[in-house]
This record gives C-alpha cells, structure tokens and sequence, in this order.
C-alpha cells in the first residue's frame, strides 16, 4: 500500500493528510516531495495529519525528522496531528515525541502556531 | 528463502514474518513489533549489506520453537560492527534522518546476535515466547 497525500489549506496553515505507510521507498519519496512543495510554495506553517498512516519505518521516522528539520531550516514550523498507537509508540521509544509538537485536535493544532 | 537484494523483497520478508509470528501464536501486539524488527533486518541487509546490488542475495529463515521465534537475516557484505553504531539517542544524532533500524530491532526483539560469515553478516533475532503465548 503506497503513501498518499492530500494537501488543505485552514487558516493559512498548510495541512498534509496522509494515509498509508510512510516507509522505505515510495512512501518517504512521497513525504519528502509533499513538503519540499509546500515549503516552495511559501507555506511555513504545517501540520502532518498521521490518522490514516497505518505503519511507518525507520527510514519514515527519518523522513519526518528531515521534514522537521527542512521546514525550521526554512523559519516556519512543522507539527503532528492524530498519530495513532503505534506511531506514538514509535516516537516515544525513538525520544522523538519531545522534539516535535504533537497534537490529538485540528482546530488546536492550527491555532497553535506562533 | 533466498532473496535477491531488492525493495519488493523486503516487503515480500515484511508478509512472511507476519504471517510466520501470527501462525507461531504470538498475539496481536507482538506480531506487528516482531515484524517491523524483521523489515528493518531485511532493509539492513539489502541497503547496507548488500549495496542495493540485486546481483547480491541475503536469506532469511524463520524457526519457530517452544521457547521462542527465531529469524536468521544474511547478507553478502563487507560486514558490520555493531558496537561502532552511532547511538540514535544521542542528543548529537536525534535529528539524523536515519541510523534507527538496529535500534528498533533490539527494542522490540528479545535478543539480537551478529555473526560475521566473512563475507557478509548474518542477523539473529529472537523473540521469547511468554507463558501466555504458547506455541500454536
């Protein structure tokens, strides 16, 4: 099952809702292009929607950490919304839960950003 | 099995080690853990390992005991220290983009071995049973 994504626009935050598995290969290539376009498009604030992505690798935990890191590079802010179990789980043993902003609720997440 | 050093064979370990954890008794929560240490194994093995050469195989095989799951990842490489792998934790390399798969597998794998073959290294990882997953 490949990765797919869906880009919206809420209040001048760039939401990615993605769904799949974000792994090895296409998945990650999917990622990586999906922000480098929103970042080329001047979007500096976004959120990765995770509600749909159903598992994710070592190689897609390091694509979402190069994302993070792409955007601050780039002054803007990148942030995570509805992560499932497993994913939670994933950033927890990793330590990555810390260092990125995770959010359960939309509307939060949005008026999150400074 | 005997696979060459390509993505569709990971994915094609990925299905078998499900199936193969799932079939040996291990529940619901377990399986998904012993399959993402494999897939990162067989990743291992085909990127590192083997270059992403498809001219070179790596093996897995799955035993399935009274005590435990056992799976055997081997590659055709240049061989690996395990103890000079950078620490993924490292406040240093938190925010690498990669060097977490031997990680994952020793967090979800009860046991992880590495043996050189010269050429190449061979992966053993294994997942005790508890006293509520009996072998099927």
């Amino acid at each position: 099952m490949s990765m797919k994504v869906a880009t919206r626009q809420v209040d001048g935050v760039t939401i990615l809702d993605l769904s799949g598995r974000i792994t090895l290969g296409e998945g990650s290539v999917t990622l990586r292009d999906a922000v480098r376009d929103a970042l080329a498009k001047g979007s500096r604030k976004i959120i990765l929607n995770l509600a749909d992505i159903s598992y994710i690798d070592s190689s897609g935990i390091g694509e979402m950490v190069s994302a993070f890191t792409s955007v601050k590079n780039a002054g803007g802010e990148l942030k995570l919304l509805n992560l499932t179990k497993k994913v939670h789980d994933l950033l927890q043993i990793t330590k990555l839960y810390t260092v990125f902003d995770v959010k359960d609720d939309e509307a939060k997440a949005v008026s999150s950003f400074s | 099995m005997t696979l060459p050093s390509t993505l569709d064979s990971v994915n094609s370990v990925e299905k078998t080690a499900e199936e193969f954890a799932a079939r040996a008794g291990f529940d619901v929560d377990t399986v998904p853990n012993i399959v993402m240490a494999v897939r990162e194994a067989a990743i291992n093995a085909v990127m590192h390992g083997n270059a992403h050469d498809p001219a070179k195989q790596f093996s897995v095989a799955f035993e399935s005991t009274s005590d435990s799951l056992v799976i055997r990842i081997a590659d055709q490489g240049p061989g690996v220290d395990p103890n000079a792998l950078p620490d993924p934790l490292a406040p240093e390399n938190i925010l690498r983009g990669s060097g977490r798969g031997i990680f994952l597998i020793r967090a979800f794998m009860d046991e992880v071995h590495f043996r050189q073959l010269n050429p190449g290294t061979e992966l053993t990882l294994i997942k005790h049973r508890s006293p509520a997953q009996p072998a099927a």
